[in-house]
């Protein structure tokens, strides 16, 4: 892993301080490096939706992917389920793609799960619910793309000339 | 300079970037090709869409400007027409410094004509004309950070204001600047091309082009960028890619259409002038003023052109935007008093021995050049004079040269104007 990383901006409205507690780049590593089972609230039916997309690449990278989507019974070949409450087992990561309002309500369902992330994509911040799971004990992302932090840190996110911030003379980690 | 973009690869641990000289990639599985053509999955498919050593140029020069990301194609020509072809459909509107580069002038006031893409033409030095000259269906503002040839300097942050309040995207070209002169982006641009052909590469050996975006800007309601795109099943790429979205369209659909993309050699070669681009750049700006400062003490020469010299209208704003020094192209105006200004034009451009005869400019040798018959040729009177160019006008570039060597080369030249 790069020694050497400045936090990429991605046009976070967070400030530096906030940055720090909501998309410290070590828990951003622990999550990745940690999850399985990811729960994807609010993901698409339609294929050329971000949500989709995403949780179509964390498939393709070896995650387990649990859809959380109001009326689909199936999405990219798994099991729906209505609400993060309906999952009937624990998940390791709530990824979020829902309002910003609707965040401490999916947080609480979370925390009941027994879920050990939240992460909310970009342009999502609600700090109630981010302070809620933090004080439960989970581990938070805000205002970030799962798909660009993994890619981000394996080297691919690099291919599409995005300025990771990464720098290091090091062998990268296979 | 030296890091950026280049982390050593797993396996073989190349401290050098590896040269891909490759054009396709082989697929992992079938599934995996049709995401890499779905923009799903990251990865390389062909290399006129990317390129892995290509990869290292563009992170590189996005993160010496400041940038989120970047794209490079086949030279600064196709890094402005890409720019405008992803922002710009039918029936828009750009308006552009009328002070730019001849090719880049003809591109706007005659290709994009054909392509129903009206320009208006305004003087980069006076911020007061770009704001009436803005229409609804206006698209980009285009200027370039130190004009060419006469070294007009645009208040960027003046024009970063207008491009966010009426949310059109400032595009300037920083070939002249390089970033480690001036980032356009901390002053309020959207979009920043090079000619990576000039100083970044700096040695004259390949061509090569680059648009960074700053992703600051709110893409949100710009049709080219937020409406369903026919090309994708129709995908929104706002909606879809957000602060990523306009380099996605320009390397997927512009670049992937108009087949202007970068060699990988080229991109390797670039790579190697990036990483001593600064020691450079001081020399180039140190061996510039020097010249200048020569040239506007000469009793042959009129005017100097140069916005590193006191005397020219735009230091004030040279000092502000490149604290550094202001580039080291310029153009200067033989006396009027001499009998004949074209031939004493010719003749001192004949009587030079060091400073190459070219078209060209950021080499690491200096370069000479007449405007008016060769770079600017395509143009009317009319956007001669709007350009403020005279048919007695020199450009040159000043390369690395001994100082005095290039002082000699001059004095003797003049001797003979």
């Amino acid at each position: 892993m790069a020694n050497l990383t400045c936090d990429i901006r991605l046009n976070s409205k967070l400030t530096p301080e906030q940055r720090e507690k909501y998309q410290n780049i070590q828990t951003v590593q622990d999550i990745l490096k940690s999850s399985k089972t990811i729960a994807i609230v609010g993901l698409s039916t339609e294929s050329t939706k971000a949500s989709n997309m995403v949780a179509s690449y964390l498939q393709d990278e070896g995650f387990t992917i649990v859809p959380v989507h109001p009326k689909a019974s199936e999405i990219l070949g798994e099991k729906c389920y209505p609400s993060v409450a309906d999952i009937p087992f624990p998940v390791d990561l709530v990824d979020i793609f829902r309002p910003p309002h609707e965040i401490p309500e999916i947080v609480e369902q979370s925390i009941k799960n027994g879920a050990k992330a939240i992460w909310t994509q970009l342009k999502i911040v609600n700090f109630e619910g981010a302070d809620l799971a933090q004080a439960h004990g989970l581990n938070v992302v805000l205002d970030k793309c799962i798909k660009m932090e993994h890619g981000r840190f394996g080297g691919m996110l690099h291919w599409a000339g995005m300025n990771t911030e990464l720098i290091s003379a090091k062998r990268r980690a296979v | 300079m030296l890091h950026a973009g280049q982390i050593p690869d797993p396996f073989v641990g190349s401290r050098a970037v590896p040269l891909y000289q490759t054009t396709s990639y082989v697929f992992k599985s079938a599934d995996e090709a049709a995401h890499l053509f779905e923009l799903k999955q990251y990865g390389n498919i062909y290399s006129r869409i990317s390129n892995p050593t290509t990869a290292v140029l563009e992170e590189r020069v996005a993160s010496l400007e400041g940038g989120t990301g970047a794209v490079a194609v086949a030279s600064g020509m196709a890094a402005e027409f890409g720019t405008f072809m992803t922002l710009c459909s039918p029936g828009d509107h750009i308006v552009a410094s009328n002070q730019l580069y001849g090719g880049s002038m003809t591109m706007l006031a005659h290709t994009f004509k054909k392509l129903g893409i009206e320009v208006t033409f305004v003087d980069p030095g006076n911020t007061d004309e770009w704001e009436p000259a803005i229409q609804k269906n206006t698209r980009a503002l285009f200027v370039e950070t130190i004009g060419n040839p006469i070294n007009s300097i645009p208040d960027l942050s003046a024009l970063g204001k207008i491009s966010k309040y009426h949310t059109i995207p400032l595009v300037v070209d920083s070939t002249f600047a390089t970033p480690y002169l001036c980032r356009p982006i901390e002053w309020g641009a959207t979009i920043v091309t090079h000619s990576a052909t000039k100083f970044i590469g700096g040695h004259g050996t390949s061509i090569g082009g680059i648009v960074v975006d700053s992703g600051d800007f709110d893409f949100s309601g710009f049709p080219t960028i937020a409406d369903p795109s026919p090309s994708y099943h129709g995908m929104r790429f706002f909606d879809t890619f957000g602060h990523y979205a306009f380099l996605t369209k320009l390397r997927a659909e512009t670049i992937r259409d108009t087949g202007a993309c970068i060699s990988p050699t080229n991109s390797f070669n670039l790579i190697q002038g990036l990483e001593t681009l600064s020691v450079r750049m001081d020399r180039h700006v140190a061996n510039a003023l020097a010249v200048a400062t020569f040239l506007e003490q000469h009793p042959k020469v009129q005017k100097v052109h140069y916005a590193g010299l006191e005397s020219h209208p735009h230091h004030d704003r040279a000092k502000k935007y490149l604290p550094k020094g202001a580039g080291a192209v310029m153009s200067f105006e033989l006396s009027d008093t001499l009998p004949n200004v074209r031939e004493s034009g010719k003749n001192f451009i004949e009587g030079l021995e060091l400073f190459s005869h070219l078209a060209n400019v950021g080499d690491a040798k200096s370069l000479v050049i007449h405007p008016a018959s060769t770079t600017h040729q395509q143009m009317s009177d009319e956007e001669l004079i709007a350009g403020r160019i005279t048919p007695g006008m020199i450009r040159l570039s000043i390369g690395l040269e001994t100082t005095d060597d290039l002082l000699w080369d001059l004095d003797k030249a003049l001797e003979l104007a």
